[in-house]
């Protein structure tokens, strides 16, 4: 019988250094589908996927792909066969144009000569725009890749991955870095993509994204499958609950705080050529979040109050007075501080241990005549590790050896311990798993109801919408508008972020 | 969780890999040559041998944490000698002249070289390139391009004393520049700010660092124990010799590199750097007594070097 299957990863089992990552994972992957691999962190997905395209081994369990068996030992054995990974984190070559980045390993030379054949950059820049002309997107094949932002980046990834023509594509987080408009881009181009057949292993934290598109779900958990169940027959609080293995009894906490005064007050700053005469004031005890597109200008607003950019006009009031901050560490005196939102590139040191991130910050009031006091160090990350549940072997573990919302509780640690009076969070949740966001919620709203002043930055509309006492929606380096809690709705966010759009560029 | 554990392991058995590769060298080098390399007197002179570079690659090892290299130390170590020399003729100062010029000299060398990286943003291969040259050409100006003789008999003490009539004077300045420097990169706030800036600079200056402030002062630090280095040379050799000091950068960087340390910055462990200065010193030595040319000893040094690299790089690949 001809299975509609266009593969089967069958009884799949993988053990590192004796501890069992997989456990007789079955996953099969029908022929025109969107199909959710969801889970946790440490559940098994990229181990799962990793397997698939010849990056790990399987020690047990068979691999069909349009009904032959194969097992691939390098990521290009599975790209030939038509299986090809939009990864996670982006491995663009900077230095290159779009065109060249999209043609990478297979150019198209003029003759064949082997590497010394000339690429034919003019052909290759034609073929790109034909790409993005099919998909929709207006990005210039000769601009070169750092020119880009994130999303771009992760745009012609995206395209990269599927004019491989491939009959499986997985894609890992594709939505982390791009804004509501460009995921329905994406959206629409995976629609296409199904069309012709194409399976897309979808894998996702973001849970409204996956009941969008995914037509099957497959949730994964401590390495072993949960279930695969039609999309339609789930709903979201059943397959939270499957994947963390536990009820959650909401998702975002609300405390209800009573705002006291006004700590934090922008007032008409503006930055030449990122954004413009912006003007609000944050509460004690409030949690204020900040919507809008990328490149909207959110990151520049916060990273300028924060002292890492200089303002061009206007001011920064901390409880009434005009503050001078002219780096970060003025800020940090004031009682700020700053979760950046690319954790990685200005959170961590990824090359230190989980207790030297932690106390980096607050190293001063942990020493003495500059001497630091080692116990008093151990004690304080012991703290922080129990408090914010942080899952690690040990405090002198690497940090780099952490999950994402791991690293990401690392990072919120190594802030609170400054005992800071107003918080910025630019991305608090992005690429974490349930668990870690439910975690930080919690503690967001502790702060809050400590008094602390909050001001959250975030592209996942429903979150802001969960846990801010107002929104400010920023559009085009503008401050288009505020809401109020009882005026909270997607469309009213989405028609705000969208208000300056005709001077937008892309 | 499992790799995480392994990750652990995997880290302090590269440390001990090379102190296992150290020992192996010396145990074989103990049994090939009884008499002569194992005797006690050799192995101080192994030590007073590794001194001078050891107190250089200490301040290299800092610069190379904090994520940057300075090429210039050699060449400091001969202005600071010729300087040193040049004030330490009989009967005109006293004897503190000279030992606080050359370090004077040293420091400012590597203040310049700090402005230069942290405020110029120039890359440090460069800055350090370029004090390299003219550094060496201050020198030759400064001693008239020939070697500047007849020092005072304390002026040798500096160096040739020993103490308890035992342990050379070199050997306890090693010791004593390690220790502290030791305990500054470990347990201090400006040592963990100097791993920081090397693991991410930019993270560094969000969490509130002044950048720019350790940069200098690294870059000072490395400079101003070069000129200590010029100092103790001079003193040994009895002389202060603007051609001196030629490669000394390389063999400090070795050290450093053989010890562990990464070369992209972040990491890296004070005692890595003793032993990689050790384990030169220990195989110059070693060789010289086995009647290898020294053309011969540059090819092993060398590999050493590569395979002490290939460790670190496999060491993280194992992650």
């Amino acid at each position: 019988m001809v299975s509609d299957d266009v593969l089967q990863m069958n009884r799949i089992d993988k053990s590192f250094f004796g501890v069992k990552i997989l456990d007789s994972v079955t996953f099969q992957v029908r022929r025109g589908e969107v199909h959710a691999l969801v889970g946790e962190n440490g559940a098994g997905k990229s181990s799962l996927m990793k397997i698939l395209m010849g990056i790990y081994t399987s020690d047990r369990g068979e691999i069909i792909l349009d009904g032959q068996r194969v097992a691939f030992h390098h990521p290009r054995e599975a790209i030939a066969h038509g299986v090809s990974m939009i990864h996670q984190e982006l491995m663009p070559v900077m230095d290159m144009e779009v065109a060249e980045n999209i043609f990478l390993g297979r150019e198209i030379a003029a003759r064949q000569a082997g590497l010394l054949g000339l690429v034919n950059k003019k052909e290759q820049r034609l073929q790109t725009a034909k790409l993005f002309a099919k998909m929709g997107i207006s990005i210039d094949p000769k601009r070169l890749m750092r020119s880009l932002s994130v999303a771009q980046m992760q745009l012609v990834e995206i395209v990269k991955a599927l004019s491989l023509s491939a009959k499986v594509v997985i894609m890992d987080e594709p939505t982390s870095a791009i804004t509501d408009k460009e995921v329905d881009t994406l959206f629409d181009q995976i629609a296409k993509l199904k069309a012709q057949g194409v399976a897309i292993i979808y894998i996702s934290h973001k849970i409204d994204e996956i009941f969008k598109i995914a037509d099957r779900i497959t949730v994964l958990r401590d390495g072993q499958l949960i279930a695969t169940e039609d999309a339609a027959s789930l709903n979201k609080d059943r397959l939270i609950t499957m994947m963390v293995g536990r009820e959650i009894k909401e998702f975002y906490p609300k405390e209800t705080v009573q705002p006291g005064e006004v700590v934090l007050q922008v007032k008409e700053l503006s930055q030449k050529g990122k954004f413009h005469d912006i003007s609000f004031s944050v509460r004690r005890g409030e949690i204020v979040g900040i919507a809008g597109l990328v490149g909207a200008g959110r990151s520049e607003l916060v990273e300028c109050i924060f002292g890492i950019t200089r303002p061009t006009s206007g001011a920064v009031l901390l409880d009434g007075k005009k503050a001078s901050i002219r780096h970060p560490k003025d800020a940090i005196r004031s009682r700020m501080a700053l979760v950046t939102e690319d954790r990685k590139l200005t959170g961590l040191n990824l090359k230190a241990s989980v207790e030297h991130n932690i106390s980096l910050v607050g190293i001063q009031s942990l020493s003495k005549y500059g001497i630091i006091n080692t116990r008093k160090e151990a004690a304080v990350t012991e703290e922080y590790i129990r408090r914010m549940r942080i899952k690690v072997f040990s405090r002198k573990s690497m940090v780099n050896a952490l999950s994402g919302g791991n690293q990401q509780k690392v990072v919120l640690s190594k802030w609170l311990l400054t005992e800071p009076e107003i918080i910025i969070l630019d991305e608090p949740t992005r690429g974490i798993d349930v668990g870690a966001k439910r975690d930080i919620y919690l503690f967001m709203g502790e702060l809050a109801k400590a008094g602390k002043a909050i001001l959250m930055i975030s592209s996942e509309i429903p979150e802001l919408m969960g846990l801010s006492d107002r929104i400010l929606v920023m559009a085009a380096g503008r401050l288009a508008g505020e809401l109020e809690r009882k005026d909270f709705s997607q469309e009213n966010i989405m028609r705000l972020a969208s208000k300056f759009e005709a001077n937008k560029d892309e | 969780m499992s790799e995480k554990k392994q990750s652990v392991q995997l880290g302090s058995f590269k440390e001990l890999g090379i102190f296992f590769a150290f020992l192996i060298i010396l145990a074989v080098l103990m049994i090939l040559s009884p008499n002569a390399f194992a005797r006690p007197a050799n192995l101080i002179n192994i030590l007073k041998q590794a001194s001078i570079n050891g107190i250089l690659a200490t301040g290299m090892m800092y610069v190379i944490i904090s994520g940057g290299i300075d090429l210039s130390v050699g060449s400091i170590v001969a202005l600071s000698g010729v300087i040193a020399a040049s004030f330490a003729h009989p009967g005109e100062y006293p004897l503190i002249v000279p030992i606080v010029l050359a370090a004077v000299v040293g420091a400012l060398v590597g203040l310049a070289n700090g402005i230069g990286v942290a405020y110029g943003n120039i890359p440090p291969f460069i800055v350090t390139l370029g004090s390299m040259t003219i550094v060496r050409g201050i020198a030759l100006i400064a001693a008239n391009g020939q070697p500047v003789f007849n020092v005072t008999k304390q002026f040798e003490r500096i160096s040739g004393g020993f103490v308890f009539n035992t342990i050379p004077n070199l050997v306890v300045y090693f010791i004593v520049v390690t220790l502290v420097l030791a305990f500054v990169l470990t347990r201090t706030v400006f040592g963990r700010r100097v791993y920081a800036i090397g693991g991410n600079e930019t993270a560094a200056k969000v969490s509130g660092i002044n950048v720019e402030q350790i940069k200098l002062a690294v870059y000072t630090l490395c400079g101003f124990l070069a000129g200590i280095a010029g100092l103790l040379l001079a003193s040994r050799i009895i002389s202060g010799n603007p051609t001196s000091g030629q490669a000394y950068e390389l063999d400090a960087i070795a050290a450093v590199i053989i010890g562990g340390v990464s070369m992209s910055g972040g990491a890296g462990k004070w005692y890595g750097t003793v032993i990689g200065a050790l384990m030169i010193a220990v195989i110059s030595n070693g060789l010289d007594i086995l009647n290898v040319s020294s053309h011969f000893q540059l090819v092993i040094k060398g590999l050493i070097i590569v395979v002490a690299v290939l460790m670190d790089i496999k060491g993280k690949a194992g992650r």
